[in-house]
């Protein structure tokens, strides 16, 4: 590695902690950014000669607060200064800033900064889309790839997300311990929004999505640094650990989907699930259960799993269960009756989606699940009027040749006159 | 006599790495390995997990209690380790530099072992 290369590697690291630090300084998200990026260009001139400092994120901090202010003087006569009283920390702008660093403050200023990314007044696109701007220092470029828009619409989802947020007035004193936990559940949601946005259907998109999940889980690790014993945050790294390892394995050589009972687990990362496992353990030993949790635990069920027929459906049915109870939702529900009909059979899987056909009709995965029960109780004409309606619902090529592989199969049943076939399944 | 290379670095750095620079560093780093396992001295070797998959049990009182995260928060942390033989220290510290070129930062503390088992006999 050269050493720029390297210094990059420390400035990403940094860069959280130094815009955060940055952040309660100068008050202003803007200031902030422009002071971080003045004081990385100057590590990127200073240190291949002089070194790195021994403590990165303290030195761009006060070489950023330095240059900010500096900046700011300097252009006094240009335009009008912020009001002084948003400026803080001026009058002992001598005080060592690593004095001030200590690790309370440290962490309240990056929950603050992920949060007023995060903030719930902002819709959901533009919280991720902040979130990579300011706190993982992404390009625009590189997220208006990551969301497949242009530069220019990117630009504008950014821009008018700092706007919004200049108005949301987030308060700067250390938070209270209630506020403390909505910031936290806050951040967590959008994370697994981020991580979302990267886990594509699409092999087209992956290469450019990936950045996505791998950021989500970089955010996680800063977050879990940061609260290490909150059970449901190590849950949620555990959750995009352990779904992230079979990235790899998630489409075979012509790009098309591979169904997880159908993957190579050859190819899932071990080094990823024996993280996402050892945190599932951490989290369980607390005995404070939450959705992540449960997640993370069904999550760890298929990983542990060494083949497909290995898979503990019984003990997954029964933890969609509980996450029924915690988040009741259709689609949990859905997700239930599959391991239901692993477990137990396509009949009961059947009698617990049948109420659901109203709310999720417009569903891709419910007519696909449905037309895979009635495959299996070789019910041929209705399943076949599932699988239909499936593909016409299908959001991506892939979805619709997986349904079409099914319907092949509808089809050569019928035409092998009723002899008895093991259908595959579709979860 | 066998010593031990303990590897210390940043681990917000080392996980800041993009996949290609991490595959990079680690390609480098087995060319020394394969020609330290070649002259018959290269002892197991480990990558360690992030800290944040680290547990601690505080064996300082009684009942030893049970600690989410790494035993001290360090600006570096223990990274992985290797076992390797050696004359002298001289010979370590030159395998620890070859290590160190391919993979910069942070610092490797060599430690003598003092009593080694690898654990496939009965003690």
């Amino acid at each position: 590695m050269t050493d720029t290369r390297w210094i990059n590697a420390v400035l990403t690291s940094a860069r959280p902690r130094v815009v955060a630090a940055l952040l309660r300084h100068f008050r202003d998200l803007d200031m902030a950014e422009e002071a971080c990026q003045e004081a990385c260009l100057r590590a990127l001139r200073l240190w291949p000669t002089q070194g790195p400092p021994r403590d990165a994120a303290a030195w761009l901090i006060m070489v950023g607060r330095n240059a900010a202010i500096d900046a700011t003087r300097r252009q006094r006569r240009l335009q009008p200064l912020p009001e002084e009283d948003a400026i803080s920390d001026l009058s002992d702008s001598e005080t060592p800033t690593i004095e001030r660093l200590d690790a309370s403050d440290y962490r309240d200023d990056i929950l603050r900064l992920l949060f007023v990314c995060c903030h719930p007044e902002l819709p959901a696109t533009q919280q991720i889309a902040l979130a990579l701007r300011i706190v993982s220092g992404l390009s625009v470029a590189q997220i208006a790839r990551a969301f497949l828009v242009t530069d220019a619409a990117m630009e504008q989802r950014i821009t008018r997300a700092k706007r919004r947020i200049g108005g949301a007035n987030v308060p700067f004193e250390a938070p209270g311990a209630v506020q403390r936990s909505e910031r936290i559940a806050a951040v967590a949601g959008v994370l697994y929004l981020l991580f979302n946005e990267g886990y594509t259907n699409d092999v087209a998109e992956q290469g450019a999505r990936a950045v996505l999940c791998e950021e989500a889980i970089r955010l996680g690790r800063l977050l879990l640094h940061l609260f290490p014993v909150e059970p449901e945050i190590m849950a949620l790294l555990a959750l995009l650990l352990l779904q992230h390892a079979r990235a790899d394995a998630r489409f075979d050589d012509d790009g098309n989907t591979v169904l997880l009972p159908n993957q190579d687990r050859s190819r899932w990362n071990s080094s990823l699930i024996a993280e996402g496992l050892a945190l599932v353990d951490k989290a369980f030993r607390h005995r404070r259960p939450g959705p992540y949790q449960v997640q993370a635990a069904i999550a760890a069920l298929h990983a542990r799993a060494a083949r497909a027929e290995d898979t503990d459906w019984a003990q997954i049915a029964l933890l969609y269960g509980a996450l029924e109870q915690m988040q009741p939702s259709p689609v949990v529900t859905l997700n239930r009756a599959v391991a239901v009909s692993k477990a137990e059979g396509p009949e009961a899987a059947l009698a617990m989606i049948e109420p659901l056909a109203g709310q999720l009709d417009g569903y891709f995965y419910f007519h696909g699940a449905r037309g895979a029960f009635l495959l299996e109780l070789e019910r041929m004409q209705e399943a076949k009027v599932a699988f239909d309606r499936a593909i016409a619902l299908a959001n991506t090529p892939a979805e619709a040749a997986h349904i079409r592989l099914q319907l092949d199969k509808l089809a050569g049943a019928a035409r092998a006159g009723g002899k008895k076939k093991v259908p595959e399944k579709n979860s | 006599m066998q010593y031990a290379i303990l590897c210390y670095h940043d681990e917000n750095v080392v996980c800041a790495w993009t996949k290609e620079q991490d595959a990079a560093v680690m390609a480098k780093l087995s060319v020394v390995h394969e020609k330290v396992a070649r002259q018959g001295k290269l002892g197991p070797v480990a990558r360690l997990l992030p800290t944040t998959a680290a547990t601690t049990l505080r064996k300082d009182r009684e009942p030893p209690i049970v600690i989410d995260g790494p035993f001290a928060e360090t600006k570096e942390q223990l990274l992985g380790f290797y076992i390797v033989d050696a004359e002298n220290l001289d010979e370590v510290l030159a395998v620890a530099r070859e290590l160190a070129e391919a993979n910069p930062g942070g610092a490797y503390e060599i430690r003598p072992v003092g009593t080694f088992k690898d654990g496939k006999q009965a003690p």
